[in-house]
């Protein structure tokens, strides 16, 4: 019964995935741009959360009341001064500016907290290695459950946000057209903005729960960013459920490829990312469609 | 009492002059056209009025206020409406959450969406449908109950009749006229010229970026307009406007 | 090289008098420089040798990103793969400089099969994907026994040469590459393929339909660049000897060469040569502070992206009209020039005004 163990593994691996994807999904989404800062920015978050335990022994999920409001002002902030013109220069420059951003994040963090690596799991209890074991020898960990009920409940959230409040229809709006969104009232930077500080608030999540699961330093950034990158894409870019579907797969095929392969972990993940690629690339007829009905009947 | 005051306004695209020194004024209430061949730059004016174009010179005043430096959706909370060409309707967006996502917080008006359904029945059955599902006549009536929606004092319309059948182009304008008997400004851009003597008041008529002629629409003949339109040019180059 | 078309009143021109002098100062530097072992002290070498392979490294991403308009954060896949190979040659009996072009061969052979699927992803997805293309590269390598996992190998075969011979022979092999790449580029921009590129960077809808081929023209570009930086990371390798794969399939050589084409000019010839000696002076200068110079390179990168997104050279040639390396076209209208047109001119020469207003119709 391993493999059966493995997989559910892989699925709240998986949870986990999702929840570090959803912000660059959503962004990508409403302003298709992908932001190569997003995994240092949890980085960021994560020794936000780790200095407010240390500093005033607040537990992370509590620190997070302080976290995501400061995040959401930076991302903000870096919608303003960075995201903003660098859309408007072109489809090369979002890419080149964030890039820059993530080195002079990674390495002032550095700077600022040297090369230890971190973990929030002394913070936490024993919610860090608390499990239920259910017949058949699976394991089911309190923490990664709980990640991926938040996962859940995030995606739900930016869901129900763009589906039915107003701000959501202006964000659509704005996602699909911002020439005419302006032409009927809607103030397309200001949306933009705030978009950015919706995803940086999930980012602060996933930093937390980043931090609380594994150990982290300042480098850690980029390896997170490929695994949201990878999860969306698997997912569907642009598709908030397929980032939930996403990040599943590419759980799962680390899980099992760790079974593998000493190095199959992260091999196994890299291939799925490039086959499921190609397979779109290739059969992008019938996927596309499903895709599309997905999409739209979200978007 | 003038709404709109435009003073030697020109625009470009890149470095091709598209408007070119336009002088206009229009009074609250009025229906003004605007007929010239494609190219004349009638969208490139009604896009720059909305703010979705940039001005390289002139002024454009709107009830006093000089609004030339805001941004469309200033503009648009100032009272100016545009319907684009193409329609441009948020394609996976039903009808009401197009509408909706038009309605305006600020300005106060009588526009909603059950007066928008009623001046345009058609859309009653479509309500939930998405934009993309539309037809072309029930696209063009959902960009107009879009633009109402944000109470506008200046509705600009540009080429609402392009690409619809006959019957389309009927329907859109039976609904227009309950939108002509509340007294909202209008400045029309009309490819039909039937339709245009029906609607305006007033007719300009532009060639190559500038203004070459205008005046009521009761005193212009048709085959004059039509001469403008095929690039006729008047014998003096100050511009006609005929009066009597 | 002058081709005068006399249609009315104006003559196309693709060499000026500053062109000229510019290529003729090129090659000149560059035969001096191979001079360079046999007249500059052991230390100066081994840092040109550098520069050499920062400009290799520089004209390569900026043929992918200005030309083919395809960023990619992920070219030391190819860095890796280049020095890999020529490690894996080595071992396998081939003389060592030999083992460095072969193994650049190689990788550029490789890329061919990647371009298939890489190049029908865009923007930011291409980026990362190239990334994502990197990681699996480093996997996959650290799997060989003979690289031992993060623990490396060594260029050993090197051994043979003596520490002043093998100085001037990668000195010479650096020098050469360099060379070769940047002239063969040159004469591509000038041709074809330059037209096509500048065409698909615009507008690659419009571009395919008046029958530029895209695809072929960005695998092209997509295999040279992967063979530039195969052979520049081959080069490295026979500097350090040493091959870490850590270190050669690090993500901070894209930032290097995000840096270098960014602050001397994207899109341009000669930017991407004046980023290249930047990069060098600064890390020179400022390399030994650790993070603080890091955290000085990106914050540069951002500044350029956002302010100054043509570079220093971009500008100049956008401020002075000024063209050293003849690669675009000179369009002169009787005795007055205009603004040359070519691959790093936006605007085209002909959408001006009409001079004179149209000449007035009878009054129907």
């Amino acid at each position: 019964m391993i493999w059966a163990n493995q997989l559910i593994q892989g699925v709240l691996l998986g949870g986990y995935y999702a929840l570090l994807a959803c912000g660059l999904s959503f962004m990508f989404g409403v302003m298709r741009i992908i932001n190569l800062a997003h995994g240092s920015l949890a980085v960021v978050a994560a020794y936000l959360l780790y200095v407010v335990a240390e500093r005033w022994e607040i537990h992370p999920l509590i620190g997070l009341v302080a976290v995501v409001p400061v995040m959401a002002l930076f991302g903000w902030v870096l919608h303003r001064l960075v995201l903003e013109r660098s859309a408007r220069a072109g489809e090369l420059v979002p890419i080149l500016s964030t890039f820059g951003l993530a080195i002079v994040l990674d390495n002032s963090l550095f700077d600022r907290f040297g090369a230890d690596t971190r973990s929030l799991a002394p913070y936490i209890d024993t919610l860090g290695y608390d499990s239920w074991t259910l017949p058949g020898d699976i394991i089911l960990g309190k923490l990664p459950l709980l990640t991926l009920a938040v996962a859940v409940a995030l995606l739900v959230g930016l869901h129900l946000l763009l589906a039915r409040t107003a701000l959501g229809r202006r964000i659509r709006a704005a996602a699909q057209d911002p020439d005419t969104a302006q032409l009927v009232g809607i103030n397309a930077r200001a949306v933009y903005a705030a978009s950015t500080a919706i995803a940086m608030m999930t980012v602060a999540v996933a930093g937390a729960f980043m931090a609380m699961r594994a150990t982290f330093d300042p480098y850690t950034g980029p390896q997170q960013l490929i695994f949201a990158f990878e999860a969306v894409v698997i997912g569907g870019a642009g598709s908030l459920w397929g980032t939930l579907v996403g990040g599943i797969v590419l759980g799962v095929a680390q899980s099992v490829g760790a079974q593998i392969h000493p190095q199959g972990f992260l091999i196994a993940g890299h291939v799925v990312f490039l086959v499921v690629l190609l397979a779109r690339l290739y059969f992008a007829h019938g996927i596309r469609h499903v895709f599309r009905a997905l999409r739209t009947r979200l978007a | 009492m003038s709404l709109l005051r435009i003073h030697g306004l020109e625009a470009r695209h890149g470095l091709l002059s598209a408007v070119r020194g336009i002088d206009l004024e229009i009074a609250e209430g009025e229906r003004l056209a605007l007929v010239g061949a494609n190219g004349a730059g009638k969208t490139t004016l009604l896009r720059t009025l909305a703010g979705i174009h940039p001005v390289s010179a002139g002024q454009i005043v709107f009830d006093g206020v000089d609004i030339t430096a805001l941004s469309a959706h200033q503009r648009c909370a100032a009272g100016i409406a545009l319907v684009p060409e193409g329609r441009r309707l948020f394609p996976a967006m039903t009808v009401e959450e197009n509408l909706l996502v038009a309605r305006s917080a600020g300005r106060g008006g009588s526009w909603q969406v059950d007066s928008v359904l009623e001046a345009f029945p058609q859309l009653k059955p479509k309500l939930k449908a998405l934009a993309s599902d539309l037809s072309g006549g029930q696209q063009q009536a959902t960009a107009i109950g879009r633009a109402l929606m944000t109470n506008p004092r200046l509705l600009l319309l540009d080429e609402v009749s392009l690409g619809l059948s006959p019957r389309a182009v009927q329907a859109v304008y039976d609904s227009l006229r309950t939108l002509l008997e509340t007294r909202t400004t209008i400045i029309l851009v009309e490819q039909d010229l039937q339709r245009t003597f029906d609607v305006a008041d007033r007719i300009v008529c532009m060639l190559e970026g500038a203004i070459v002629a205008e005046g009521r629409a009761g005193e212009m003949s048709r085959e004059q307009v039509m001469g403008y339109y095929f690039g006729n040019r008047p014998a003096s180059t100050t511009r006609q406007v005929t009066t009597q | 090289m002058t081709t005068p078309s006399e249609t009315g009143s104006f003559t196309v021109q693709r060499w000026t008098g500053a062109s000229i002098a510019a290529v003729c100062l090129l090659l000149g530097a560059q035969l001096l420089l191979a001079l360079g072992p046999l007249l500059l002290s052991a230390n100066l070498v081994d840092r040109l040798t550098t520069l050499f392979i920062y400009g290799i490294l520089a004209l390569m991403w900026n043929a992918l990103a200005g030309y083919a308009g395809l960023v990619s954060v992920g070219q030391q896949a190819f860095f890796g793969l280049g020095a890999y190979a020529a490690v894996r040659l080595a071992d396998a009996g081939v003389s060592a400089y030999p083992a460095l072009l072969l193994g650049a061969v190689l990788v550029a052979l490789v890329s061919a099969p990647i371009s298939a699927f890489m190049l029908r992803l865009r923007g930011g997805e291409f980026a990362i994907g190239m990334w994502v293309v990197a990681e699996l590269a480093h996997l996959l390598v650290n799997l060989d026994t003979l690289v031992q996992g993060e623990t490396g190998t060594s260029l050993i075969a090197l051994q043979r040469y003596t520490a002043d011979d093998r100085r001037a022979y990668t000195y010479w092999a650096a020098l050469v590459t360099m060379a070769v790449l940047a002239w063969l580029l040159f004469f591509m921009l000038r041709g074809k393929v330059g037209a096509a590129a500048q065409a698909i960077r615009d507008n690659e809808e419009a571009a395919a339909s008046i029958g530029i081929r895209v695809l072929p023209s960005k695998r092209l570009i997509f295999v040279l660049s992967a063979f530039g930086c195969a052979a520049a990371g081959a080069l490295w390798v026979a500097t350090s000897i040493t091959f870490q794969p850590k270190t050669y399939f690090s993500v901070q050589w894209s930032a290097y060469m995000i840096f270098m084409v960014l602050v001397g000019g994207i899109g341009t010839y000669e930017g991407p040569i004046l980023g290249a000696v930047l990069f060098f002076t600064i890390e020179a200068l400022f390399g030994a502070t650790g993070v603080t110079y890091l955290i000085g390179l990106g914050a540069t990168a951002m500044l350029f992206a956002l302010l100054l997104p043509r570079g220093i050279w971009g500008e100049v040639e956008h401020r002075l009209g000024l063209q050293l390396l003849p690669i675009g076209y000179l369009l002169k209208f009787g005795t007055a020039d205009r603004e040359p047109s070519g691959p790093q001119r936006k605007r085209s020469a002909a959408a001006t005004t009409p001079a004179t207003p149209p000449t007035d119709r009878a009054s129907g």
